[in-house]
């Protein structure tokens, strides 16, 4: 088996800010025709709850060739360690409009909501991987997401009174494309209005191990625990540690974006295992409390 | 008057009535339009003031509650709600 292709530092920050990291065509064509034809067989494979991600996937199947590729073992490996635990996956399929004309249903999109149920946790979180075998165009309705979110503690559906906000993404990519996602990232399913039906299959994982520089560090350097000159007009190094971390998304509260920036500096200091790290001093001034 | 309602949620940036929109939510009382998740990326109107200015009445805004000791840095729900309305004239 090759050996997995580990994220750096710049994706590892990306993600902890927005919450997804989004990999065009990761996944050859031979691999996307043979789950598509799986799917259209009805052979994805019932698995249970709690097994071994490595034991998840019959050797040798097309499930279990796309997720032993390099690069999306890579993933798994940098976000949830090399031994994480299957949750579950599911076959998500967007039916297009003939399909609910000819039974009478009213074609809707899926509201916003966040999986599972209200997760406090915060020094760990699942990685749930979206995997599109076909090309996703605009008006297939691929999955909306809204980047940023996935710090905040919902509850489920509880959301879904929003019906559009600044910023969502709507999926749109090649065959085989690949987003790695925080599980509390808020996002729901588009209305798909091709005369093809979209799919769309995503997997649910669970760490065993801390979630901490599991990734190729190799590229962290010890400039990203200093501070930088806040406040200042000089033009930042958008890749920079702390620009990632401290760059709003277009949804932002004036202040609560704010508060955005500091639970990404708290998730980044579980990430990378130091307690002081600070970026733009957003922690570091309200921790200050001489005695 | 035989009217129904059209209600508009906005959520802007601060607890301010003018300041810019960043979510949104429309629902139909005439049946004329549905609107549902994800069907626009721009919103209705760049502030809450904008909204009036197009005839919708403002019919509630969230308060502002002092945070709660311990919760101080969470984040959660969007904060600034502003729910509008307007009532359309039909015939039935």
């Amino acid at each position: 088996m090759k050996k997995a292709k580990l994220l750096n530092s710049r994706q590892m920050a990306n993600f902890a800010a927005r919450g997804f990291l989004q990999f065009n065509s990761l996944v050859p064509a031979a691999l996307n025709r043979s789950f598509i034809k799986a799917a259209d067989a009805n052979r994805i494979p019932q698995v249970r709850a709690g097994v071994a991600w490595s034991d998840a996937y019959a050797k040798n199947s097309t499930l279990f060739k796309v997720m032993r590729l390099p690069a999306v073992a890579g993933i798994v490996q940098s976000l949830v360690g090399k031994n994480p635990i299957f949750d579950h996956h599911f076959l998500h399929v967007a039916m297009p409009p003939a399909f609910f004309a000819k039974r009478g249903r009213e074609q809707r999109s899926q509201t916003t909501h966040q999986d599972s149920t209200i997760d406090p946790r915060f020094a760990n979180f699942d990685l749930q991987l979206l995997y599109f075998p076909h090309e996703v165009t605009a008006k297939m309705g691929g999955t909306r997401f809204i980047p940023g979110t996935h710090l905040r503690k919902v509850s489920e559906a509880s959301v879904g009174r929003y019906q559009n906000m600044v910023g969502q993404q709507h999926v749109v990519c090649p065959a085989g494309t690949v987003l790695a996602m925080h599980h509390g990232i808020w996002h729901g399913g588009g209305i798909n209005r091709t005369s093809k039906r979209r799919l769309m299959f995503k997997v649910r994982l669970n760490p065993t191990e801390p979630q901490c520089r599991l990734w190729d560090t190799g590229d962290l350097s010890e400039e990203a625990g200093e501070q930088r000159a806040i406040f200042w007009a000089d033009k930042q190094d958008p890749e920079h540690i702390h620009s990632i971390l401290c760059k709003r998304e277009e949804w932002f509260e004036a202040d609560t974006g704010r508060l955005e920036y500091l639970n990404r500096i708290r998730f980044w200091r579980n990430l990378v295992g130091d307690p002081t790290f600070d970026a733009d001093y957003w922690l570091t001034r309200i921790e200050n409390m001489p005695s | 008057m035989n009217a129904r309602q059209q209600v508009l949620i906005l959520y802007l940036t601060t607890s301010s009535l003018d300041s810019p929109v960043i979510a949104w939510a429309f629902h139909d009382g005439t049946g004329r339009d549905t609107h549902m998740a994800g069907d626009n990326d721009e919103p209705p109107y760049d502030t809450g003031l904008d909204a009036l200015l197009d005839g919708w009445r403002l019919l509630q805004m969230s308060p502002l509650l002092p945070h709660a000791s311990g919760d101080e840095y969470d984040t959660s729900y969007l904060k600034y709600e502003f729910l509008f309305e307007k009532l359309i004239e039909v015939t039935t």
